[in-house]
């Protein structure tokens, strides 16, 4: 049973240390429900990106809990939570963060590699290529794509283990407006096809129509937006 | 090994240059082994190929000279032959001389006095046996090397002999590069005093030997007891060759030299690698790639660049070196030592190169988000 939900309780994160501490978070509680794109908004330094650390199992937060696709993954040592991000979480970064070296086709067979997915559950290649458009383009390196073609390869390499849970960093932030809503509308798409709980953080207030919520984020405090 | 085959076909310029350094440090590595070799032969080929197991030199003597300046007595060697464990005992004169042949041409001799029909007598692979008063059985290089041939009379210096070139032994044998030549013992003792008729000897260098050649045990403190002697092993008794320390361990010098400069240069370019590629790997640990993944993938690559470059720079070394062999350089490829130095070539450049390869573990996979690539 795929259980693809997020869910932050109480969720507190101070970075630094001695008396110069930052609350990137303060006592965040969200839940995103399978099938459902949220957007955060908000400006940089506002926690969205301590939000995505701690939902992603790269950051451990000072105090709450957090839940994702049915493990909780707080109070999990370092090894088990690397364990639970190759299973159950796709990462899509800002302009793709695509290895140099390999080829789409190679950087969506990477992953099983070292034993993404559930169960080592993953999606064809070919078919995900397709489904972001790419088809044509399988024996291209990044630097032979371009930035929305980089981002689409990026998008599909987070879905290729079939997660539960999408975590998306800015992916619009090196995108032209045209290439920006092909790219929220291709993760819309594929969250709601495939029940994938997706939080999507963005400074790009033109995609919102695509997304099902938007929140705020403002001094590690989240709120819904007004209007 | 996934991404380490693509990384090395990616970046093949980068792989090649370094790749290219390591198998010039191989190709050098080969012709060293084969040098160090080639003087080692040069050096003390004529005591490697002696069936002894020590030499009992007289007692306080020099050991980085024991061969110029023992004397022992002969009576030495019944009383070594009569110890326990002694399979056989004979005496061994040894006198660095000059001498010339009938045509002129000048030849430095290692002569060896020995008994004929003792253990440690010379084999002729081709001419007479050994064991005519005059004649001389010489080391198959003086032959190929100074164009000496069965027959031709040698004269040396001062005593003003005359020897007869009889028989010469299947493989070189030198001793401080210079050639050995067997005599009877009698006649050593004349060339060795520098006269020409035995009436001329003292009653010491009538009995005068270098020293007793002993088959034998490895313990000799009981046999130097008993004979009043002071015996070196085989291996012991090289060092008393002419400049075989001095030479062997310059060259053993650079060899380690070498060894370190592979491991420092393996472990330079694995750390600019490592460094270059932070920003990847952080993207991997994040996507959940665990550290033994990643460096079984890292350790891989280099595995697989050192045993390519070794390869191909051992062979290129064995082929320069097949050039030299036979010119008059001291040079011979033996498998032993180039294979040795080959696995301690990729075995250094792998720790170096895992030195910098641990670098990974150090990746914290939050980089990965933000604007930090």
């Amino acid at each position: 049973m795929k259980t693809s939900r997020i869910e932050l309780r109480d969720v507190v994160l101070t970075l630094g240390d001695g008396e110069e501490t930052v609350t990137a978070l303060d006592h965040v509680d969200l839940t995103v429900e399978p099938g459902e794109l949220i957007a955060i908004l908000g400006p940089s330094g506002s926690g969205k990106s301590s939000l995505l650390a701690v939902a992603g199992g790269l950051s451990t937060p000072t105090s709450g809990t957090v839940v994702v696709g049915g493990e909780t993954l707080t109070g999990r040592s370092r090894k088990e939570l690397t364990r639970l991000r190759r299973e159950l979480i796709g990462f899509v970064f800002q302009s793709g963060n695509l290895l140099p070296s390999l080829t789409a086709a190679d950087q969506l067979r990477l992953p099983a590699t070292f034993g993404a997915g559930r169960n080592g559950a993953q999606r064809s290649p070919a078919e995900l290529l397709a489904e972001v458009g790419l088809e044509h383009k399988a024996d291209r390196r990044p630097h032979q794509l371009s930035g929305g073609e980089r981002q689409r390869v990026g998008i599909a390499r987070a879905l290729i283990a079939d997660p539960a849970v999408l975590l998306v960093d800015e992916p619009t932030a090196a995108l032209d407006r045209a290439r920006s809503h092909e790219i929220v509308q291709l993760l819309a798409k594929e969250t709601h096809e495939h029940g994938i709980a997706t939080i999507m953080v963005t400074h790009d207030h033109d995609v919102l129509e695509y997304c099902d919520r938007v929140l705020v984020m403002e001094d590690g405090r989240l709120s819904e937006q007004e209007g | 090994m996934f991404l380490a085959l693509r990384d090395l076909r990616f970046g093949r310029t980068r792989f090649v240059l370094m790749g290219a350094v390591i198998s010039l440090i191989a190709v050098l590595m080969v012709l060293l082994s084969g040098l160090s070799q080639g003087l080692v032969k040069d050096g003390v080929s004529g005591l490697q190929n002696l069936p002894i197991t020590s030499l009992a030199f007289e007692k306080g003597v020099q050991h980085d000279s024991a061969f110029t300046r023992s004397v022992v007595d002969e009576d030495a060697v019944a009383v070594w032959q009569e110890q326990d464990g002694v399979k056989d005992a004979a005496p061994f004169g040894l006198a660095l001389v000059n001498g010339a042949t009938a045509d002129g041409v000048e030849v430095d001799l290692a002569l060896i006095g020995v008994e004929p029909g003792t253990f440690v007598a010379p084999r002729s692979a081709k001419g007479e046996e050994f064991g005519a008063t005059d004649g001389i059985v010489v080391s198959s290089h003086l032959v190929e090397k100074e164009g000496v041939s069965i027959g031709d009379t040698i004269t040396l210096e001062h005593s003003d002999l005359s020897l007869r070139v009889v028989g010469v032994m299947a493989e070189q044998n030198t001793f401080g590069h210079v050639d050995m030549a067997y005599v009877p013992l009698d006649t050593w003792r004349l060339a060795k005093a520098g006269v020409n008729d035995a009436g001329q000897l003292n009653e010491r260098q009538q009995h005068e030997i270098t020293a007793v050649a002993v088959d034998g045990p490895d313990d000799t403190a009981a046999g130097d007891e008993a004979a009043g002697t002071e015996s070196l092993t085989q291996r012991e008794s090289y060092d008393a060759s002419p400049g075989f320390t001095a030479e062997t361990s310059t060259l053993m010098m650079i060899q380690v030299f070498l060894y370190a400069i592979c491991a420092l240069v393996a472990g330079a370019f694995f750390t600019v690698l490592t460094i270059h590629r932070k920003g990847e790997i952080a993207v991997l640990r994040a996507m959940g790639a665990s550290t033994g993944y990643l460096l079984r993938d890292g350790l891989g690559q280099a595995l697989l660049l050192l045993l390519a470059a070794v390869g191909i720079g051992v062979g290129v070394g064995v082929g320069f070196g097949a050039l030299l062999q036979g010119t008059a350089m001291p040079f011979a490829l033996v498998a032993g030592p180039v294979v040795l130095a080959a696995v301690l070539l990729i075995v250094l450049g792998l720790a170096g190169a895992a030195a910098a390869i641990v670098r990974i573990t150090r990746v914290d996979p939050l980089t990965a988000l933000g604007a930090n690539r």
